[in-house]
C-alpha cells in the first residue's frame, strides 16, 4: 500500500469525506460512478410511472402536488448526475449507458401504475423505502454524493407525506376508492421490499462498499427497518399489508430486464432523448 | 440522531424536515391572498367579474396542462424542471381564479349530485363540458415539438403579461392581487421562452427551420390572442417585433385556422374525476 | 448535453455568503442563471445566484495541501486565545 492509498484508507476510516480531486482507488471511483449513476437513472426513469397521471389528476390540488413531485425527481436526477460528473464522466456518457442497458435503475419502476391510488402508494411505500435506503447515504464517504443526498432526502420527505395523505383521503372517500387503495398496496408491497436489494447472503459487493463507506447498512438491516416503520402506518391507514415473503427470482428477472414495463420505460426515455437532440445541439453552439 | 446533523447544508438548512412548516413548499412561503379582503366591493358587476376570472383561469389551466405534458419528455433535465415551474405558476393562477369566479358568482359552477365533496374549483375544472370553457384555442392546442412549445409560450405570455399588468388596479382586490402575483411570474415566462426562441432561431439550420415552422403554424394563434384582447395590441406587437428582430426571423402571414383540441384535452383531464363523482382526493 | 457545465452558488438570505449548491448545464451564462433559479431555488432557498463555468475555476490540488495549508497550522499568535490577559471586561 503506497502513501496515497494509506491516506485514502485513513480518511475513510475516520469517517471524513473524499472530495473530487483527491486520489482514490480506481475500484472506489468505478463503484461510485455506478452507484450514483444508477441512482440518478432511477430518479429519471421514476418520473414515468407517476408522471403518466399528471394529465388525469382528479383535483387541481392533486395535479399541482403531483407535478411538483415528479419535477423534484428530475431535479434529483440532475443533482446526482452532477455529483457523478465530478468523477470524470459526462451526463451524456451515463445516459448512453442507461439506454444501452449497461447501467440499471431501481427495479420498482418496472411495475405498472394502472390506478390513481398508485400515485399515493408510490409516495408512501416506494418513497418511504427510498428514504430508508437514502438517509444513511447523506453520510456516504464521497462528499458530492453525500451533499446531493442531503438535499434529496429533505425533498423526499414531502414525497412520502403527500402519498400518505392521498391514500388517507381516499380511504375516507367511497367504497370504490378504499378498494383501489388496498388493491394498489397489494401490488406494490413486495416490489417495495425488493427495493432494498437481494438478501445479504446473496449481495457480494456489500462488504466492500461498507468498508469504503459508500454503503452504511446491509440490505436486510434496511429492509427490516422499513417493515417496522411501515406496519403502524398501514394500521393508521386501515389497509392490510401482504406477507413479507419475497420471490427473489422475480427481482432477478426484473433487474435483468424482464419486468412488466422495462421496455416501455427505456423506450420512453429514448424517445425523449431523441426528440430533444436537435434542441441540445442548437443550444450547444 | 438526525442523519444530517453536524453538516453545513448552506442554503438548504431551512428545509429541515423536522419542521412541519417546511414540508412541501420550503421557507418563507407566502399566501398571495394574505391580507386581502375577500368581499366583492359594492358596484362591481358580479357576472362580469366571474366571467373575467373564469376566462383568465381557463386560459392558465389549459396552458399549464399542455406544459405539464412535457414532464419526463423535455430535451434535458434542466428544461424539464423549468417547464414544470412555468406549468405550476399557471396552475396556481388557475386555482385562485376559478375559486374566485365561484365565490363571486356561484351560478357559474356546474351542479353536482347532492352531497358531492368536490370543491368549486374542481367542479369548474373537471365537470364543465367543452362549450362552457372560455380559454383560447391557442392554449388548448396539442403540443408540437419543443420549438412549437416555446413559441406558443412566448406568444401567450406576452399577451397575458400585459393583460395582467392592466388588472393590477382592478376594483376587485382578489383579482388585483392575483394579477400582481401573475405579473412577476409572466415576466419570467416571457423572458425564458423568448430566450429559447432566440437560441433555437440562431442555433443550427435544423433548429432554425423548426422555429420558423412553429412561428408559421402559430400565426393564427397570435391573431386569436389579439382578437380576444384587442386593447393590448400595440403593447404586444412591439414585443413580438423585438423578438423577431433578435431572432432574425420574418413575421409570418396571419392566415390559417387553429384546430379545436379542447374536447380531447378535457376528455383526458376529466377522466378520473368524472369516474368518481363522489370521490375524495 | 446542452452546453457547458456551470457551478452554481446561492445566497440563502441577505448577510450570508454565496454557497456552492451544485452544478448544471446551460446554453450560455444567461440561461445558466435561469436554470439555476429553476433547479436550485424552487423552494425559496435563495435571494441571489452566481453561476460560473466549471472550466473557469482555478482550484488548488490536494497534492499541494501540505505547502499551501500546513504552514498556517502553527501560527497560533494569530488567534485571540493566544493572549493571556486575565479577567478584564470587554476584552
Amino acid at each position: 500500500m503506497d502513501d496515497l492509498e494509506r491516506q485514502f484508507e485513513e480518511t475513510v476510516a475516520r469517517h471524513d469525506r473524499i472530495e473530487p480531486r483527491d486520489w482514490m482507488p480506481e475500484g472506489y471511483r468505478r463503484t461510485l460512478v455506478r452507484q450514483i449513476a444508477q441512482h440518478a437513472h432511477s430518479e429519471v426513469i421514476g418520473m414515468q410511472p407517476e408522471g403518466a397521471w399528471i394529465t388525469r389528476a382528479p383535483s387541481l390540488r392533486r395535479k399541482q402536488v403531483l407535478l411538483a413531485k415528479v419535477q423534484d425527481e428530475a431535479g434529483h436526477g440532475l443533482y446526482l448526475y452532477s455529483a457523478a460528473e465530478t468523477l470524470g464522466v459526462t451526463r451524456d456518457e451515463l445516459e448512453a449507458r442507461l439506454m444501452s442497458g449497461a447501467q440499471k435503475y431501481s427495479s420498482i419502476f418496472n411495475y405498472p401504475t394502472p390506478s390513481y391510488a398508485d400515485v399515493g402508494t408510490i409516495g408512501w411505500l416506494v418513497d418511504g423505502a427510498a428514504i430508508c435506503n437514502q438517509v444513511p447515504l447523506c453520510r456516504t464517504s464521497y462528499g458530492p454524493y453525500g451533499r446531493a443526498m442531503v438535499r434529496i432526502c429533505k425533498e423526499e420527505s414531502f414525497h412520502q407525506r403527500q402519498g400518505f395523505e392521498l391514500l388517507m383521503t381516499m380511504m375516507r372517500g367511497t367504497d370504490e376508492q378504499r378498494a383501489m387503495v388496498q388493491e394498489s398496496v397489494d401490488r406494490f408491497w413486495k416490489p417495495a421490499l425488493m427495493m432494498f436489494g437481494p438478501p445479504d447472503a446473496e449481495s457480494p459487493n456489500t462488504a466492500r462498499s461498507m468498508a469504503w463507506g459508500i454503503k452504511r447498512h446491509t440490505n436486510d438491516e434496511l429492509r427490516a427497518r422499513f417493515v417496522e416503520m411501515t406496519a403502524p402506518q398501514a394500521e393508521a391507514l386501515g389497509v392490510t399489508l401482504p406477507g413479507n415473503d419475497v420471490d427473489w427470482d422475480e427481482l432477478k428477472r426484473v433487474v435483468s430486464g424482464d419486468g412488466p414495463c422495462n421496455a416501455e420505460r427505456l423506450a420512453h426515455r429514448q424517445q425523449a432523448h431523441d426528440d430533444g437532440a436537435w434542441v441540445r445541439e442548437a443550444a450547444s453552439r | 440522531m438526525s442523519p444530517t446533523s453536524n453538516v453545513d447544508h448552506g442554503p438548504y438548512d431551512g428545509l429541515d424536515a423536522t419542521d412541519p412548516a417546511h414540508w412541501a413548499f420550503g421557507t418563507g412561503f407566502a399566501d398571495p391572498l394574505d391580507g386581502i379582503d375577500p368581499h366583492v366591493p359594492d358596484g362591481v358587476d358580479r357576472v362580469a367579474l366571474a366571467a373575467l376570472c373564469l376566462r383568465l383561469g381557463d386560459e392558465a389551466l389549459l396552458l399549464s396542462h399542455r406544459l405539464s405534458e412535457w414532464c419526463s419528455r423535455a430535451p434535458d433535465l434542466e428544461t424539464d424542471v423549468a417547464l414544470a415551474n412555468v406549468a405550476l405558476d399557471l396552475l396556481g393562477q388557475a386555482r385562485l381564479l376559478l375559486a374566485r369566479a365561484a365565490v363571486v358568482e356561484p351560478g357559474v359552477v356546474p351542479e353536482l349530485p347532492a352531497g358531492s365533496p368536490v370543491p368549486a374549483e374542481d367542479a369548474l375544472a373537471f365537470f364543465r363540458d367543452p362549450p362552457a370553457w372560455t380559454g383560447s384555442r391557442t392554449a388548448a392546442l396539442a403540443n408540437g415539438d419543443f420549438g412549437h412549445t416555446v413559441v406558443r409560450l412566448f406568444l401567450a405570455s406576452t399577451v397575458r403579461l400585459v393583460v395582467l399588468q392592466r388588472l393590477t388596479g382592478h376594483p376587485d382586490p382578489v383579482l388585483a392581487a392575483v394579477a400582481a402575483k401573475g405579473v412577476k411570474e409572466l415576466t419570467y415566462h416571457r423572458d425564458w421562452s423568448g430566450r429559447w426562441v432566440v437560441t433555437l432561431a440562431r442555433g443550427t439550420r435544423e433548429s432554425r427551420r423548426r422555429t420558423t415552422a412553429a412561428l408559421g403554424q402559430l400565426a393564427p394563434a397570435w391573431a386569436e390572442l389579439l382578437d380576444r384582447d384587442p386593447a393590448v395590441r400595440d403593447d404586444v406587437e412591439a414585443v413580438l417585433d423585438q423578438l423577431l428582430d433578435a431572432s432574425d426571423l420574418e413575421r409570418p402571414d396571419e392566415g390559417g385556422e387553429l384546430p379545436d383540441d379542447l374536447p380531447d384535452l378535457l376528455a383526458e383531464m376529466q377522466s378520473v374525476a368524472r369516474a368518481h363523482p363522489q370521490g375524495r382526493w | 448535453m446542452t452546453g457547458p457545465l456551470y457551478e452554481v452558488f446561492v445566497r440563502a438570505k441577505r448577510g450570508l455568503n454565496h454557497v456552492h449548491v451544485g452544478s448544471l448545464h446551460a446554453a450560455d451564462d444567461a440561461m445558466a442563471l435561469r436554470n439555476a433559479r429553476d433547479v436550485y431555488t424552487r423552494r425559496n432557498e435563495g435571494v441571489s445566484i452566481w453561476v460560473v463555468r466549471a472550466d473557469a475555476i482555478t482550484a488548488s490540488s490536494p497534492d499541494e495541501k501540505e505547502p499551501l495549508f500546513d504552514p498556517a497550522g502553527d501560527k497560533v499568535y494569530r488567534h485571540p486565545t493566544f493572549y493571556e490577559v486575565g479577567d478584564v471586561p470587554h476584552l
